[in-house]
């Protein structure tokens, strides 16, 4: 019993950045952007919050940090893709390299380090092992996290704002023939997808109450193949998330006892995403504008 | 087509080629002085320090020709795709693949195997390993429509996890990330032909680099598949009816690509350590991405872009102890950001002008 919840509470701990990322990621997608920039937004993100937390001696200041640098970002990505028209892969490509470089230099440039910052305040799971589950309650976080994609979800499906979503990232045109505002509607869920990647990257460093150089490593591609892996869809895109971080929990727990090596565990969420793309059980077919003006 | 032969309609193709890059460095020196200046130090000096570091000295400069060898061929290797349409994200694993088959040849060839022979017999290697990891996102492009920036990317999560599992295996030295050194013969440095070179790691696989960049414009612009390849990039359905096999066409074009990121790997492993090393690919995949948008898909025009991000690269360095290296790092975010916007935007304003004329 208390394996299987330990095995629960590990999982839910590394799912929550790539439940972030996706949320924000499922968003962006399905308004017609593409999301190679999830990773960029989760590291800057993760480097906002403990800049915010590190100034201000409290980890809420360090989310609210966090959530600007991903709207700096976001909006950045949104302005030259939208109001520019830059290729969307070319700009989240650069967004991703400006995350790196503008972390590691301000890294330097603050706390004169090349890899991680001293210290911050922030949040601790418990890891008491009698109230696993409810530890993880600790950091306020986690619940926000695996919230995170039921309400994009509501979003998407029930309100008005997520029905403008789906049309602009569907049918622009007939969208912009009805009243709907394509490049706004835009600009709102891209920020927003920067704001909740960053969220993802502001748990990372505050969970380990400091930032490390390049701590996303590779976490919003993982959520990026979750999106896609979940069709595009909100709670298919956070099964996958769940799935993903069940993998690797299962390789942490296994890898004492060397029974496959870590590598191949690794490579689960790529290889099911190519998978799916290819469409031996459903194919995954992206938003009709993914990618279009 | 036609009109594309009069005076002013090829001045302003130049100008749409060119312009772009002018504004994307224009843009990168603005942002550049703004880091300068947050740290307190005067951008021309700053800026001073990195030409000394790179072009005016010849260590530097040796460096710096490292640099561009690996960064051609990621280089080339995007160009190549963009010239089909494609987007090929995963020059990274490509390049890695290139190196480790480079790298398993040499070790498998006898002690003092002739260069002559071992030479080519590794950059073989080295081409089939990154054309095997391009040909697999060509086929899942052309059977099944799988989207190549989607696997592309995920392609490059696992081959470098494989070859990670490959290393850790019986083919790295104990306790370190790299196998064995090659015995067979290797590529000289440059500084065996000129001295000053002494200590830079460049060396004669900048040549073969450049032989394939120029038999790649050969290719590209002077062979009937080169036209294929750039009619199927321009127009897949005309070029569909015109008789040529699109599928078969990204499928050519992403192996291609593919082999020509590996080839980068004969430079670490064949001119450098004389070993496969985890890592050694690092970053060059991206840095492809922006090589072949600021060299705007042309070789020519890759070769210079490639000098100039390796320029920056080991600009880095000479200017750490004024300003922190890193800036070159987010320099480069932000010269794709740049060349990004600025190719439709220039686009628009020339369509504008030629409108009001």
């Amino acid at each position: 019993m208390s394996i299987a919840l330990a095995f629960l509470a590990q999982t839910l701990r590394i799912a929550v950045p790539y439940l972030f990322a996706a949320a924000g990621g499922v968003l962006a997608e399905r308004s017609g952007i593409i999301s190679l920039t999830l990773e960029g937004f989760m590291l800057g993100g993760a480097f906002s919050a403990m800049l915010g937390s590190y100034y201000s001696g409290n980890p809420w200041v360090g989310v609210l940090a966090g959530i600007a640098g991903g709207l700096v970002l976001g909006l950045v990505h949104a302005v030259a893709t939208i109001r520019y028209k830059a290729d969307q892969v070319v700009s989240g490509i650069a967004i991703n390299l400006l995350a790196v470089g503008l972390t590691r230099y301000f890294l330097k440039l603050v706390f004169d380090s090349s890899s991680n910052s001293p210290r911050v305040a922030g949040f601790s799971a418990g890891t008491s092992t009698t109230a696993l589950v409810a530890g993880l309650l600790h950091n306020p976080l986690i619940p926000l996290g695996l919230v995170a994609l039921p309400v994009v979800a509501w979003l998407m499906y029930r309100t008005p704002f997520g029905l403008r979503v789906r049309a602009v990232g569907e049918h622009p045109e007939a969208a912009a023939t009805v009243g709907v505002s394509v490049a706004r509607v835009r600009y709102i869920a891209v920020a927003l997808s920067g704001a909740l990647a960053a969220l993802g990257g502001a748990y990372l460093s505050l969970d380990q109450h400091q930032f490390t150089d390049g701590m996303s490593a590779g976490r919003g591609f993982i959520a990026l193949a979750a999106i896609i892996f979940g069709r595009w869809d909100p709670m298919r895109a956070a099964l996958a998330c769940l799935f993903f971080a069940a993998a690797e929990t299962l390789q942490i727990q296994l890898q004492a006892m060397q029974a496959i090596p870590s590598q191949f565990v690794q490579m689960i969420p790529y290889v099911l995403t190519i998978v799916a793309l290819v469409g031996v059980v459903g194919r995954a077919v992206p938003p009709a504008a993914l990618g279009r003006e | 087509m036609s009109a594309a032969s009069s005076p002013s309609a090829l001045r302003g193709r130049v100008a749409e080629a060119l312009l772009p890059p002018l504004v994307a460095l224009l843009v990168s020196i603005v942002a550049g002085d703004l880091l300068i200046l947050a740290v307190g130090q005067s951008p021309g000096a700053v800026y001073r320090l990195m030409l000394e570091g790179t072009w005016g000295n010849a260590y530097g400069f040796g460096q710096v020709l490292y640099k561009t060898t690996t960064l051609v061929c990621t280089g080339l290797a995007v160009a190549v795709g963009l010239r089909a349409g494609l987007f090929n994200i995963g020059a990274e694993g490509q390049l890695a693949a290139g190196g480790l088959g480079a790298a398993l040849v040499g070790l498998a060839l006898p002690a003092g195997t002739t260069a002559l022979l071992a030479v080519p017999l590794c950059t073989v290697a080295a081409l089939a390993g990154g054309g095997i990891v391009g040909y697999v996102p060509g086929v899942l492009r052309a059977r099944w429509g799988a989207h190549e920036v989607i696997t592309t990317i995920m392609l490059n999560f696992v081959v470098l996890a494989f070859l990670s599992w490959l290393l850790s295996g019986r083919l790295r030295v104990p306790e370190t990330l790299h196998t064995n050194a090659i015995r067979a013969g290797a590529l000289p440095r440059l500084s065996a032909w000129w001295a000053p070179f002494h200590g830079s790691a460049s060396n004669a696989s900048l040549i073969i680099v450049l032989a394939a960049a120029a038999s790649t414009s050969w290719y590209l612009f002077h062979t009937s598949r080169g036209y294929e390849l750039r009619a199927v990039g321009l127009q897949p359905d005309a070029a569909e009816s015109g008789g040529v096999s699109v599928g078969k066409t990204w499928i050519r074009a992403l192996t291609i690509s593919g082999a020509l990121a590996g080839l980068g790997g004969i430079n670490f492993v064949l001119g450098y350590e004389h070993y496969y090393e985890e890592g050694f690919a690092t970053g060059a995949g991206f840095l492809g991405i922006a090589v072949a948008l600021v060299g705007r898909s042309n070789p020519f025009g890759v070769v210079l872009a490639a000098l100039f991000f390796a320029t920056l690269s080991q600009g880095g360095l000479a200017i750490n102890a004024l300003v922190p290296k890193q800036m070159v790092d987010a320099l480069q975010g932000v010269v794709i950001l740049a060349m990004a916007a600025s190719v439709p935007e220039v686009r628009r304003l020339l369509t504008l002008r030629r409108g009001a004329k």
